[in-house]
């Protein structure tokens, strides 16, 4: 495999930057009582792709917007590229894109200003350069025909497709997606699995994907942790994955349906 | 005691929010769009309800003097007491309150849901501040809206009493003579004076719908309570400003 380079390179300007990593230490989350997060540590080197998976409200999306600085720790630390991840002056100077898990696009908004925003607000480029970037997301991801539509007006997995678009042409040098394919038919799983690989290997974008996708997982990710219970129980390679010591996460990833012991009826004793 | 803290809690905020807007106001030139569709969206939602609301109140006014002064007084100072009660009071809460339910509950509505379905949350992690693009263009328009629709109250009104006076058979006095007193006795600071009042009204009207609808947390059925805490908050204001903004500009 070719060397990766130390920094990120637009796609669009070719503006090169340095590749950012990602730092969790210590992270500790409630929400009054309820402890969501329970001291996870990890980090993502620059240019790495990290996937994240884990049951359902483990935790997953609430860690994102840690990350993004969407929501403040308890206890512990998040850094990107160093600085506070809480901090406000951190996204003026780290491009990050969080594509949400569901969707949160601009509901006033037709999809192509959905997309147009962001290089709009930041003068990025001219209006003509705008659309040219927009135009060639919308192809990347088969949604030249919904430009002039409404989000109310797209199925769910158009929704995602529309959400991801929108964190592509923000040419971000940290990319986080919360299930990306998790509404997508296989050959669009395949695409958006491309679209990571390539940001890495051509730009070299930190990426993290929370996802249940192991296909993805193994296929693309450097490492993968598994969060569960709000703890981190697994942090290794893809080939590490294959082979789990912790039962909890052995079951987690290949759950055995047994149609003579189901799991509903454990829970009835 | 939980109260009183909610409601420094709320103030902070909100003095917070308008330290932000005003801290993008030089960014207003290249958001010119998004001023004028604000403009747009709020003479057009309550022109309508204010020219009628306007009208009525000046007739009643004309009516009830004209009723009293029937056995005593000249009726001619009908015209400066319609005038002065539209000019000084009536016009600026009147349109106020309107303003109140009419736009400060679409504002607290439409930033509400915004919230409650992360759009807000996403445009942080675009490093575009919601103070910038949301509300900084929404205060500018309530500026520029509001003496115009205090003026067209003012005006509304007036007429709509002169009508009053001259139709009404036991007051019938012409309109000549309904605006000679008017024009006679009131001053410009009267008319002045009510724009000013106006202008706070629609100002704190506008900050605090904004703040409220960004701080709605939880689902959809949070976004109905924001709606209805923006227009009971914004008619409480407006009847405390009315007396330290009428006081203050004696
Ligand atoms: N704002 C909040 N207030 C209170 N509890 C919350 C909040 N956000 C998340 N939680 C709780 O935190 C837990 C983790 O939520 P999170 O959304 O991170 O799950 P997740 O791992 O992303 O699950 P999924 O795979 O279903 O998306 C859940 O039990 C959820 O109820
Ligand atoms: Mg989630």
């Amino acid at each position: 495999m070719a060397e990766a380079p130390s920094t990120t390179r637009n796609p669009f300007t070719h503006v090169e930057t340095p590749a950012v990593g990602v730092a969790v230490e210590d992270l500790c989350k409630s929400f009054g009582t309820f402890e969501v997060l329970k001291h996870v540590s990890f980090s993502v080197a620059p240019g790495e792709i990290f996937v994240l998976m884990g049951p359902s409200g483990s935790g997953k999306s609430v860690l994102l917007k840690h990350i993004v600085g969407l929501e403040l720790p308890s206890s512990g630390r998040v850094t990107v590229d160093n600085r506070d991840a809480a901090a406000e002056e951190t996204r003026e100077q780290v491009r990050m894109a969080l594509v949400f898990q569901a969707g949160a696009l601009f509901n006033s908004m037709t999809v192509y200003d959905n997309l147009a925003l962001y290089p709009r607000e930041h003068r990025i480029a001219d209006e003509a350069g705008i659309r040219e970037k927009v135009m060639r997301a919308l192809q990347i991801l088969s949604l030249e025909n919904a430009a002039e539509k409404f989000p109310s007006e797209l199925s769910g997995g158009m929704k995602k497709r529309v959400a991801i678009a929108r964190a592509l042409v923000m040419e971000p040098q940290l990319m986080l997606y919360d299930e990306p394919t998790s509404e997508l038919d296989p050959v669009m799983s395949a695409t958006i699995a491309e679209i990571i690989a390539t940001l890495k290997d051509q730009y070299r974008v930190t990426t993290i994907v929370v996802s249940h996708d192991r296909d993805l997982a193994l296929n693309i990710s450097d490492r993968v942790g598994i969060l569960m219970g709000g703890e981190l129980l697994f942090l290794g390679t893809p080939a590490e994955l294959r082979t789990p010591t912790d039962p909890r996460v052995a079951d987690f990833l290949n759950p055995k349906i047994d149609l003579q012991n189901p799991r509903f009826k454990k829970l009835e004793t | 005691m939980k109260q009183l803290i909610q409601i420094l809690e709320g103030l902070g905020s909100t003095l917070q929010l308008l330290m932000r807007a005003a801290s993008y106001a030089g960014t207003l030139p290249r958001q010119i769009g998004r001023f004028v569709e604000q403009c747009y969206t709020i003479g057009y939602t309550t022109l309508p309800i204010v020219a009628i609301l306007s009208f009525f109140i000046g007739s009643v006014l004309a009516l009830q003097s004209g009723h009293a002064a029937e056995n005593f007084g000249p009726k001619q100072f009908i015209g400066l007491l319609v005038g002065l009660s539209m000019a000084a009071e009536l016009g600026p809460v009147m349109v106020a309150v309107l303003l109140a339910g009419r736009v400060g509950s679409a504002i607290a509505a439409e930033l509400a849901s915004m919230k409650v379905y992360q759009e807000i949350d996403a445009l942080e992690t675009m490093n575009i501040p919601p103070a910038r693009i949301l509300v900084l263009p929404r205060l500018a328009a309530i500026l520029v809206m509001m003496p115009v629709l205090t003026i067209i109250a003012d005006l509304v009104g007036w007429f709509g009493g002169a009508i009053v006076a001259k139709y009404t058979h036991f007051i019938s006095i012409e309109p000549e003579s309904y605006f000679a007193t008017m024009r006679q006795y009131m001053e410009f600071r009267d008319v002045w004076n009510g724009l000013v009042k106006a202008e706070v009204f629609g100002f704190v009207i506008v900050l605090v719908s904004c703040n409220i609808g960004l701080n709605t947390r939880g689902g959809p059925r949070e976004i109905g309570a924001s709606v209805t805490r923006a227009v009971v908050v914004s008619l409480i204001l407006i009847l405390v400003l009315d007396y330290f903004v009428t006081k203050a500009l004696m």
